[in-house]
């Protein structure tokens, strides 16, 4: 669980985050959405220590990050998996290597038990076969896949992701955020999501937190939302006409007035 | 950003390598792929301007020395100390400093650019330490030896270029290298070598490791690390010259 309170954040005169405090928690996809500039990559940057707070608290399971000593902060550090946006995978390193990096330098193993990890997550992220690939020979759900074996060959206790569907089709979307929801479950991490997506916020919301230029002014589930009366969570969530008849269609669909039989896993096989 | 910011911001990144290694067979790699990377890497060029170095040295020395009473030899003496107490250890310097200087500013950019800094970061890695303390290692073990292959490379040239054009026969030059050799020479010019190397390395490695936005910056602090290192480098020459030769 993390839990922080009254972050706030201002770079020279603009303030980008006011007074915000949420909780996290375990085995949970926690979403922080907003609109571009809203604070919320400023707020994920704070919560992993990239971007030091000016006011505010931060806890993970009740220890207080942001006070600990540099010994303490590096160990909790490699609890900590991080998906970056651009993946930021090594260009000079091929996929295995990639993935290896983190053992290499932490991990107590040998050669071959290091080789039986990276296959162990390579295949959990469906990456079979793609070991001895370079960054730049593989497309972009690729290398978020990469990205995400990096940050959970160490069995981290928290995930973070940055906008984890950028850039990406919907449909490899959905894969990717069916596989952040899935490992969530499996090692029941807390996983903090950035995004602006709405099929995941629909999806694996399910710890909500709507940043509106820096200050929280929502936070609920993805069920909750359909039914919000928060005129700017609407109005961002809901920007168009086919999503606001998704939402009408959604709230029916919950009332029991119309059956939906769709099938997520046959959809995505 | 002023002068004293980034002078200032310079001496925090010296501060923040000297940290104990998460594992130290990982930055032992890092530092042999730095020593290939700029050690070998430079062999090239600098085997190609040390030569011809040495050879204009030569060509020049002889056409400015007309006098009957001087001996062929001091041709010899004069490639051999100007070799090896400037045109080694400083032109070749300044030289590296465009091609391993450029390269580390550009590489280290480019990792801050795509986050992979910051993922070094959240996996609990010191990036300072782990990025740029090899490189500066691999600096100033491998610069000192390409600028003493430089020297005798510079003094082969002379050699080459005396003899080829007739300038002076191949056996007073030999003696005239053996004639009021100064072994300190050689040891002031590894003081400047280091120095130098240590010089090309940081400053780089502070423009890289701090740079923001996108490509254009990259290529912009690129430049910028160049243009210091260089300057960096001349002032230094002159200080040492006078701690060191006076």
């Amino acid at each position: 669980m993390i839990e922080f309170n009254h972050i706030r954040k201002s770079f020279d005169d603009k303030i980008v985050l006011e007074d915000i405090s949420h909780v996290m928690e375990t085995g949970k996809c926690n979403l922080i959405i907003g609109s571009s500039g809203s604070g919320k990559t400023v707020l994920q940057k704070c919560l992993v220590g990239l971007i030091v707070p000016d006011h505010g608290e931060i806890n993970y399971d009740g220890s207080s990050f942001l006070d600990m000593e540099d010994d303490a902060r590096k160990n909790l550090r490699q609890q900590i998996g991080m998906l970056f946006q651009g993946s930021a995978l090594f260009d000079s390193m091929t996929v295995e290597q990639n993935v290896k990096f983190p053992l290499d330098m932490f991990a107590s193993m040998n050669h071959a038990e290091k080789q039986k990890r990276v296959n162990e997550v390579l295949e959990r992220v469906n990456l079979v076969g793609a070991n001895k690939k370079y960054p730049a020979e593989i497309s972009g759900g690729m290398k978020k896949r990469v990205g995400i074996a990096r940050a959970i060959v160490l069995n981290p206790k928290y995930l973070f992701c940055d906008e984890p569907n950028s850039g990406l089709d919907p449909l490899t979307a959905l894969v990717i955020d069916k596989l952040i929801l899935d490992i969530t479950k499996e090692f029941n991490m807390t996983t903090v999501i950035n995004t602006h997506d709405m099929n995941s916020v629909m999806e694996i919301g399910e710890n909500i937190l709507y940043l509106a230029d820096g200050k929280k002014e929502w936070s609920g589930t993805n069920q909750e939302i359909i039914f919000s009366k928060n005129k700017l969570l609407n109005s961002f969530i809901f920007a168009s006409e086919f999503l606001r008849d998704a939402k009408d269609m959604r709230m029916l669909e919950a009332r029991g007035k119309i059956d939906n039989d769709r099938d997520m896993d046959a959809l995505l096989k | 950003m002023g002068f004293f910011t980034h002078f200032g911001r310079y001496l925090l990144m010296l501060k923040g390598l000297m940290s104990r290694p998460e594992n130290m067979r990982m930055y032992w790699k890092e530092f042999m792929h730095q020593c290939v990377e700029i050690g070998i890497g430079s062999l090239g060029i600098v085997v190609l301007i040390s030569v011809f170095m040495g050879a204009v040295s030569a060509v020049q020395t002889a056409y400015q020395l007309v006098s009957p009473i001087i001996p062929q030899s001091t041709i010899a003496q004069i490639v051999r100390d100007t070799v090896i107490l400037e045109f080694a250890p400083t032109i070749v310097c300044i030289v590296l400093a465009g091609v391993v200087g450029s390269k580390i500013a550009s590489e280290l950019g480019n990792m801050r650019v795509s986050e992979q800094i910051d993922a070094l970061e959240i996996m609990g890695i010191n990036s300072k330490a782990y990025l740029v303390m090899p490189k500066i290692a691999a600096s100033l073990l491998t610069i000192p030896l390409l600028v003493i292959l430089s020297m005798a490379l510079g003094i082969w040239g002379g050699r080459l270029a005396g003899t080829f054009s007739g300038i002076l026969p191949a056996d007073v030059y030999d003696k005239g290298l053996l004639e009021s050799f100064v072994p300190y020479n050689v040891l002031f010019a590894m003081y400047k070598a280091v120095t130098f190397a240590f010089i090309i390395s940081s400053i780089p490695a502070y423009y890289g490791y701090f740079v923001k936005g996108g490509a254009l910056e990259i290529g912009r602090s690129s430049t910028k690390s160049v243009v210091v290192s260089c300057v960096m480098i001349l002032f230094a020459d002159y200080v040492l010259a006078a701690i060191f030769l006076n």
